[in-house]
């Protein structure tokens, strides 16, 4: 289902959580919620499901105003971060919460417990209870329960958040292809910008309380139109006025044109990636990602002199004092 | 992703014991501890209950006074110990759920049956609640001024068990349930209640074991309900100590297995 969210605004005391947010989410699409802790992300989720309610401003789903609309009526899944497993309960138990207090017939309950639990890989563990399941399959049986009564929007917030990083790789990938099975509405909370252009098919940028961006993976990578979501989507040097990313930045022994005298402070080999810091004539300080062919040929060492010259570079006007709409960014193609 | 791609980690598992000598000892301590404390007292008891023979043993706790006196204390401590898993659930919401001036005070209140001489206690019941009682009610000597003094006494049982569990509950837990269909009343009912459970089982069976031995607060206001504890007193007081000492040891007898009854139904159905 669509949903529209217009004009919002939620302040916790002080804090202004959510400043005029207004934002599209596509019926069926996979949506990644992006910013740092504090940005109002999950703030935002919340309140579509229905689990905040706005100061004011309107929330729509699938064009019907649900602003008042409590979250037991909106028809929603929602997935905690730390899981939220009914403890008391078995596996089976928490999954089928949702179909029993809606007296569905108990063959039925029985034939959608089973379908979802082999959907979300828990075969076998229908009598365990939370309590004995690792925290990824806490999460997979969350899920299950929130898909159970199928709802018409899927809601997780930070759902990966608590798992180590191998556990979390594999559940965005599970959560990818859930979704191409399962084609519900689906909207995630995160704070990892890998996590978010890894899954998701499109991404809100957020920054206190405001929306920064919205766009696919790439088109934010390539074209971030603050400087705020450049540096979150991704490393980035600063060089004067100008934004860099790290990989944009080629290396040379010999003076070359538009380049920069550089003095190489340290060199990390990070398997594929080799990341060389690097100080300039002017103080400033910047770090070039080669790879580890380029930097076999270049022989980089401590306390080598090198050219350093931007092949790809971005200023931003204004975008600290006015905002999104106020920014303007502008592409500096050097080479 | 296999579903077996991760052990299920069990609880409690012994990741760090101590050394054998500090064992012996610490486990010598308490066991020291608990035989000066408890056990051998209550050795003693039974001991002298038994003295005059086990005929005489029979005879004491057997007689029709005994036998009503054991049947009013348990059935008025039952009473008691429900309507505290009621009250003292909802006074531990309140307390942790609900903002209000005053609520530091309320809360200090709890404790204080403890901290008053059980005997003021029932002085005060029968000021108020007696021949000249201001609101012109006269309870006293009856099993409703008893059941008023055991609720006063037991109070802080349930109400200081349910409180740090409930402050602990997972709220996530509340509002995964909401996003899930419930209303309020169910939420209560199938997430609330089973989750605190244990703890309200808990301070229910400290509240009846307080109730079924209790004295102090009830020895005045009694009258003619024939209450265990007042019974041993009298026997105590007409010069038989062996069958006051019979009576108490079917007492406790009585307690343990409702308290060992309620550990199993406070267990039951639940994880670990």
């Amino acid at each position: 289902m669509g949903i529209a969210v217009q004009n919002v605004n939620k302040t916790f005391g002080d804090f202004k959580a959510l400043d005029d947010v207004t934002l599209d989410v596509p019926d069926g699409s996979l949506t990644a919620l992006l910013g740092p802790s504090g940005s109002g992300k999950s703030t935002l989720l919340r309140l579509i499901a229905g689990l905040e309610e706005a100061d004011s401003g309107t929330v729509l789903l699938n064009g019907e105003d649900v602003t008042h609309v409590s979250v037991q009526d909106r028809g929603i899944g929602f997935v905690f971060q730390h899981y939220a497993a009914f403890k008391h309960m078995t596996v089976r138990d928490n999954i089928a919460f949702g179909l029993t207090i809606r007296k569905t017939p108990k063959d039925q309950i029985r034939a959608r417990v089973k379908e979802l639990i082999r959907l979300v890989q828990l075969n076998g563990m229908a009598h365990r209870y939370p309590s004995q399941l690792s925290g990824g399959q806490r999460q997979r049986m969350a899920l299950a329960r929130a898909l159970a009564a199928q709802p018409n929007l899927l809601l997780l917030d930070e759902p990966f958040g608590a798992l180590d990083a191998k556990v979390r790789k594999e559940l965005r990938e599970w959560l990818r292809n859930l979704h191409e099975e399962v084609p519900v509405t689906t909207i995630f909370v995160t704070h990892d910008q890998e996590e978010a252009m890894d899954v998701a098919q499109q991404i809100v940028v957020m920054n206190q309380g405001k929306i920064e961006q919205v766009g696919e993976p790439k088109e934010l990578y390539e074209n971030p139109k603050t400087e705020f979501v450049m540096g979150f989507v991704g490393e980035v040097n600063r060089l004067g006025d100008a934004l860099i990313r790290p990989h944009d930045l080629d290396l040379s022994l010999t003076p070359i044109e538009g380049g920069e005298e550089a003095n190489v402070e340290r060199v990390s080999h990070l398997g594929f990636e080799v990341r060389v810091e690097l100080s300039l004539a002017n103080g400033d300080h910047a770090w070039a990602q080669v790879t580890r062919k380029e930097d076999e040929e270049l022989q980089l060492t401590e306390g080598v002199s090198v050219y350093a010259r931007p092949s790809r570079a971005r200023k931003f006007q204004g975008a600290e004092a006015q905002g999104d709409d106020g920014a303007s960014a502008e592409e500096l193609q050097v080479a | 992703m296999a579903g077996t791609a991760t052990a299920p980690r069990l609880p409690r598992q012994a990741a760090f014991r101590p050394r054998l000598g500090s064992a012996l000892l610490s486990r010598g301590i308490v066991v020291t501890w608990l035989s000066v404390i408890v056990l051998i007292p209550i050795v003693a008891l039974t001991l002298k209950a038994f003295s005059t023979g086990p005929i005489e043993f029979w005879d004491a706790v057997s007689s029709p006074q005994a036998v009503e006196a054991f049947r009013t204390t348990v059935l008025l401590s039952l009473i008691v110990t429900a309507i505290n898993c009621v009250m003292g659930t909802a006074i531990a919401w309140v307390l942790v759920r609900d903002e209000f001036p005053g609520k530091g005070l309320l809360n200090a209140t709890i404790d204080l049956p403890f901290a008053l001489p059980t005997i003021v206690a029932g002085l005060t019941l029968i000021a108020l609640y007696g021949n000249d009682s201001p609101f012109g009610i006269d309870i006293v000597r009856t099993p409703v001024a008893v059941v008023m003094a055991l609720l006063f006494v037991t109070l802080p049982f349930v109400v200081r068990s349910v409180q740090p569990t409930l402050i602990e509950l997972d709220k996530d837990m509340e509002e995964a349930a909401a996003s899930l269909g419930a209303g309020n009343l169910t939420i209560f009912r199938r997430i609330i209640v089973p989750n605190l459970r244990p703890a309200i089982l808990s301070g229910a069976a400290l509240a009846f074991a307080r109730a079924i031995g209790e004295f102090g607060s009830i020895v005045l206001l009694a009258g003619n309900v024939k209450i265990a504890s007042v019974y041993i007193f009298a026997k105590i007081d007409s010069g038989d100590p062996e069958g006051a000492a019979a009576i108490s040891v079917v007492l406790l007898l009585i307690s343990v297995g409702i308290l060992l009854l309620m550990g199993r139904f406070a267990k039951r159905g639940l994880p670990i």
